[in-house]
């Protein structure tokens, strides 16, 4: 039994982040990376799935040469392979692109029961690469998900619980299946010294488009349908208002200002 | 060019008005383009639907209705939509940037091996180019897109980017009705409960939010807070150190790693305001900020700012409102 999960490796959510606005590209030397928070709820859920069911896990990600440090914390974790989809051709690509990507690794590792992954990066922000890779694949898409409430391996099932608008809905889907996962689900655990060592040492397959057998007019920036045309900063906001005075003075004029807003009824 | 499709999604038949906000836009980009405006819908006893669709502004319905298609599956309704699509080639589809709307869009990206212009906040048509501008970075930037390539060309859009398209009983317009009839055997989900949220407002379509943050420290703090929302008809949000002091569940964290909001105002209560808060909340028509730090980033994206302790101004203001409101 094999479980899958795939990891991005994104600017810190905290840095301040720097375009060239120019060349329209980002300045990623100055960022520290980090793993895409949602994507550690994904690989503890893979852990925990483990646990409980006894299945391996593989992560794989795709990006550039540095993208293997997320992987290097995967093993660190105790995943039991890794795979770096690494080349340069893929630079740029879209959404399709990269699921067209992940979906080949998925099936090169082969047997793939599951797909975990975090319901969107926090970069990219777009939350489409899993439903992509489920259409690609012909697996089962569970996406939002924020319980796992059985596996059944042998009946090739899984119960879950997906947070939609206005609460949750309790699924059951055939395996194999990508469950994309969101904050919540569970508490991401940190790696063990002795984890980062042995990970320190480990070498990191990497598969280039050749090795997955990708056509080259699906991936990278010349397959890409949108192109960035331009990159500019929002006018700022109006100066704000501070309001200052007694508190009952204050509270006055703020409540006289809101209601003439005419929202509050 | 051809025309521009947009997706009405429900709840087993139900719907907001928020679930025809985007024809209103979609209008405009098919007139700029000289086509029209429809709308998509797939499900089971939806004839009100198709009546809204058309009050809204749609001026056709593509229309798959079927009992296979009561509760949204995203395998079955992806089936359905590349049915439809195949057959009348649409120019753009237009959906929200919801779970459904983001389900259903990735799900035919996949099949029809297309990408997707995600959470769009804007949408024109220049020199023939139909462009797209998404907030990145959490607001800071707005990167334009340009996608000339793609057929169909899927954009999702955030919802409130647009103003509602006024609504006019009674119009019509022609209805293209597929047969199309699946069975469950034909969808690897099967939906067995909804469990309802205890969270009766939606916080994306809400109009009014007031958010709690670590200012408020300790649970207890959330009590006033719903209290202050409860009087103004808002909703209750919560910032991410919030929630991760486990003071409230996370479905009610806006944020880069939460929900982003639009709502027309948004009262910020005891939250710093760090880039991570501000990438959910930037864009509200009218932001307050309370916070004991008259240094604190929120109060370089609020319209009103009152230093003071929180505990002191809520309960000031809730007496100041329930006054004027007559409450």
């Amino acid at each position: 039994m094999k479980v899958a999960v795939c990891i991005k490796q994104v600017p810190d959510t905290e840095a301040e982040i720097k375009w060239d606005t120019e060349k329209g590209v980002l300045k990623r030397d100055a960022i520290d990376p980090i793993t895409n928070p949602f994507d550690e709820f994904a690989v503890e859920e893979a852990l925990l799935t483990r646990e409980k069911y006894d299945c391996e896990i593989y992560a794989i990600s795709m990006g550039p040469e540095k993208a293997q440090d997320v992987l290097r914390n995967a093993l660190a974790l105790g995943v039991n392979g890794v795979y770096h989809i690494l080349d340069a051709q893929l630079s740029g690509s879209d959404t399709y692109g990269t699921a067209y990507a992940l979906a080949a690794a998925i099936k090169k590792i082969g047997d793939v029961d599951i797909v975990f992954m975090g319901r969107q990066s926090t970069d990219g922000n777009t939350g489409v690469v899993p439903g992509e890779l489920a259409a690609i694949l012909g697996y089962t898409p569970l996406t939002y998900v924020a319980k796992i409430r059985e596996i059944d391996f042998q009946g090739k099932k899984i119960v879950v619980e997906r947070a939609v608008e206005g609460g949750f809905e309790v699924v059951e889907g055939k395996l194999p299946a990508v469950v994309s996962v969101i904050k919540g689900i569970n508490e991401p655990r940190l790696p063990n010294l002795m984890g980062i060592r042995k990970a320190a040492k480990m070498e990191i397959p990497k598969w280039s488009c050749d090795d997955l057998g990708l056509e080259k007019d699906k991936v990278g920036l010349s397959a890409s349908a949108t192109r960035v045309v331009e990159i500019s900063v929002p006018p700022p906001k109006a100066q704000g208002e501070v309001l200052k005075g007694e508190l009952d003075e204050v509270a006055e004029t703020l409540v006289s200002k809101l209601l003439d807003l005419k929202i509050i009824k | 060019m051809g025309d521009v499709w947009v997706y009405i999604e429900h709840k087993e038949g139900f719907t907001s008005p928020f679930s025809y906000e985007l024809l209103g836009v979609g209008k405009r980009i098919a007139q700029e383009r000289g086509g029209k405006v429809c709308a998509l819908v797939i499900g089971e006893n939806v004839d009100s639907i198709v009546k809204d669709a058309f009050a809204y502004g749609a001026e056709k319905v593509y229309l798959i209705s079927d009992s296979s298609f009561k509760s949204f599956r995203s395998d079955l309704f992806t089936k359905a939509a590349c049915t439809l699509i195949e057959k009348y080639g649409p120019d753009i589809i237009l959906f929200r940037s919801t779970t459904q709307g983001t389900d259903l869009s990735s799900g035919i990206a996949g099949k029809l091996g297309v990408g997707i212009c995600a959470d769009a906040v804007n949408i024109y048509h220049e020199n023939n180019v139909l462009k797209m501008v998404r907030a990145a970075f959490g607001g800071r930037f707005n990167v334009t897109v340009a996608n000339e390539r793609a057929f169909p060309k899927l954009v999702t859009v955030r919802p409130k980017a647009f103003e509602m398209p006024e609504k006019k009983e009674g119009q019509e317009g022609e209805v293209v009705k597929e047969s199309l009839s699946l069975s469950d055997a034909d969808s690897f989900i099967k939906v067995l409960d909804f469990l309802k949220s205890s969270v009766t407002v939606n916080l994306v379509e809400a109009d009014i939010i007031v958010s709690g943050g670590r200012g408020l420290g300790k649970p207890e703090g959330f009590n006033l807070i719903k209290e202050f929302a409860d009087l103004i008809g808002g909703a209750v949000g919560a910032s991410r150190a919030a929630v991760d002091s486990g003071w409230i569940p996370y479905e009610h964290q806006v944020g880069q790693t939460g929900k982003t909001v639009k709502p027309k105002l948004y009262i910020a209560c005891g939250i710093s305001g760090a880039i991570q808060h501000l990438a959910g909340m930037r864009t509200s028509d009218c932001i307050v900020a309370i916070n004991k730090d008259p240094d604190a980033p929120i109060f370089k994206v609020a319209t009103f700012g009152i230093v003071g302790d929180l505990y002191q101004v809520i309960p000031k203001l809730i007496e100041k409102f329930k006054a004027k409101l007559g409450k």
